[in-house]
């Protein structure tokens, strides 16, 4: 029964995570890809992204391991460049209070990607709730590494423009905004992150304003924590 | 620098990231307080927006691009998920769009 009811988990997170093996395949594979063009040998890439898991500080690791021995800035920067993390552990901290040896894996492993289907709250019929999120989170990692590594092994050969791919990010986060988009029942939330990290970054510019914007979405949504909590039903 | 201090930016990084990953759970270990729970609800459609300005923070994606393939790539992927409503669809078609821009077009 444990069995089958894994392995029917198993195959409703694979179905939930098609669209991430997609643009990891993409994008892991031109990850792994400019790590070889740096000039450095698979292992690297491959490490890192097991290590790190998070693409966009190791695209910045990728360039800032070319340069100068800068230990501080890279502690940093991967504290500020991940510290939306945070913002997912304070999401899933109920829903993954009861998953027993299952948890450290899943804490590791949530990454934006993961989050983004497991933050939405939805578990497939049939599926084991627990068992979800493990294989959710367990194939979203395997897609990064193994393109990863596609990529840094094989990539300097294939003939492809790859120009351009880069757009993957953007489409990611932009297909995710308006799927949370129509599902939701007031736009406030949205809304404001989309302005105050626009004004922030206009204010702020491109490497300061996250931190910035973070704290300013915070106090706004704990401002008018009354509000919100009315029109979205929330207990608090 | 040598192997070994490369090893270790990487290993900071990793930790600084597993450190942004482990804290909420590390912080609130017993009891989840209300306002935490109520921040949980009402941040992740906030972190989406927050997330796609993030995305174009240094304007155009591409080396010379004047932005036209960016607003159009985007425009492409805003409706195809309008429309389709599925997210796969939406990534590919929308990077294609983008890489078919600035390859040809732009």
């Amino acid at each position: 029964m444990s069995v089958k009811l894994a392995a029917a988990s198993a195959r409703a997170a694979f179905r939930a995570t098609v669209p991430i093996l997609i643009g990891f395949g993409f994008c892991g594979f031109s990850y792994g890809l400019y790590m070889h063009s740096l000039g450095f040998e698979p292992i690297f890439p491959i490490v890192m992204t097991l290590t790190i898991l998070a693409g966009s500080l190791e695209f910045i690791m990728a360039s800032m391991i070319t340069g100068p021995f800068a230990p501080l800035t890279a502690f940093l920067v991967g504290l500020l460049v991940n510290a939306r993390h945070l913002f997912y552990g304070i999401a899933m901290l109920d829903r993954y209070r009861d998953t027993g040896a299952m948890k450290p894996f899943l804490i590791y492993g949530l990454i934006d990607e993961t989050f983004s289907i497991l933050g939405r709250g939805e578990v497939p019929e049939g599926a084991d709730r627990r068992w979800y999120y493990f294989f959710v989170t367990l194939f979203n990692e395997s897609y990064w590494v193994l393109s990863t590594a596609f990529g840094a092994v094989f990539g300097a050969d294939l003939p492809l423009d790859t120009r351009g791919i880069e757009f993957v990010l953007p489409a990611l986060f932009l297909a995710i905004f308006v799927s949370s988009w129509q599902q939701e029942r007031q736009h406030v939330g949205s809304l404001a992150g989309l302005g105050i990290t626009l004004c922030c970054l206009l204010a702020f510019g491109s490497t300061y304003f996250l931190l910035a914007a973070m704290t300013f979405i915070i106090v706004l949504l704990l401002l008018f924590r009354k509000k919100l909590s009315s029109i979205t039903g929330t207990v608090s | 620098m040598t192997t070994l201090q490369i090893c270790i930016m990487i290993a900071l990084a990793a930790l600084a990231t597993q450190i942004t990953r482990w804290l909420p759970f590390l912080l609130f270990r017993s009891k989840t307080p209300a306002v935490v729970t109520y921040l949980g609800t009402v941040l992740p459609s906030a972190i989406w927006g927050m997330l796609v300005v993030y995305c174009f923070r240094n304007g155009p994606l591409a080396e010379g691009s004047n932005g036209m393939p960016e607003v159009l790539a985007s425009i492409v992927t805003i409706a195809l998920q309008a429309w389709k409503k599925n997210m796969a669809v939406t990534i590919a078609g929308g990077t294609l769009c983008y890489m078919a821009l600035v390859q040809w077009l732009f």
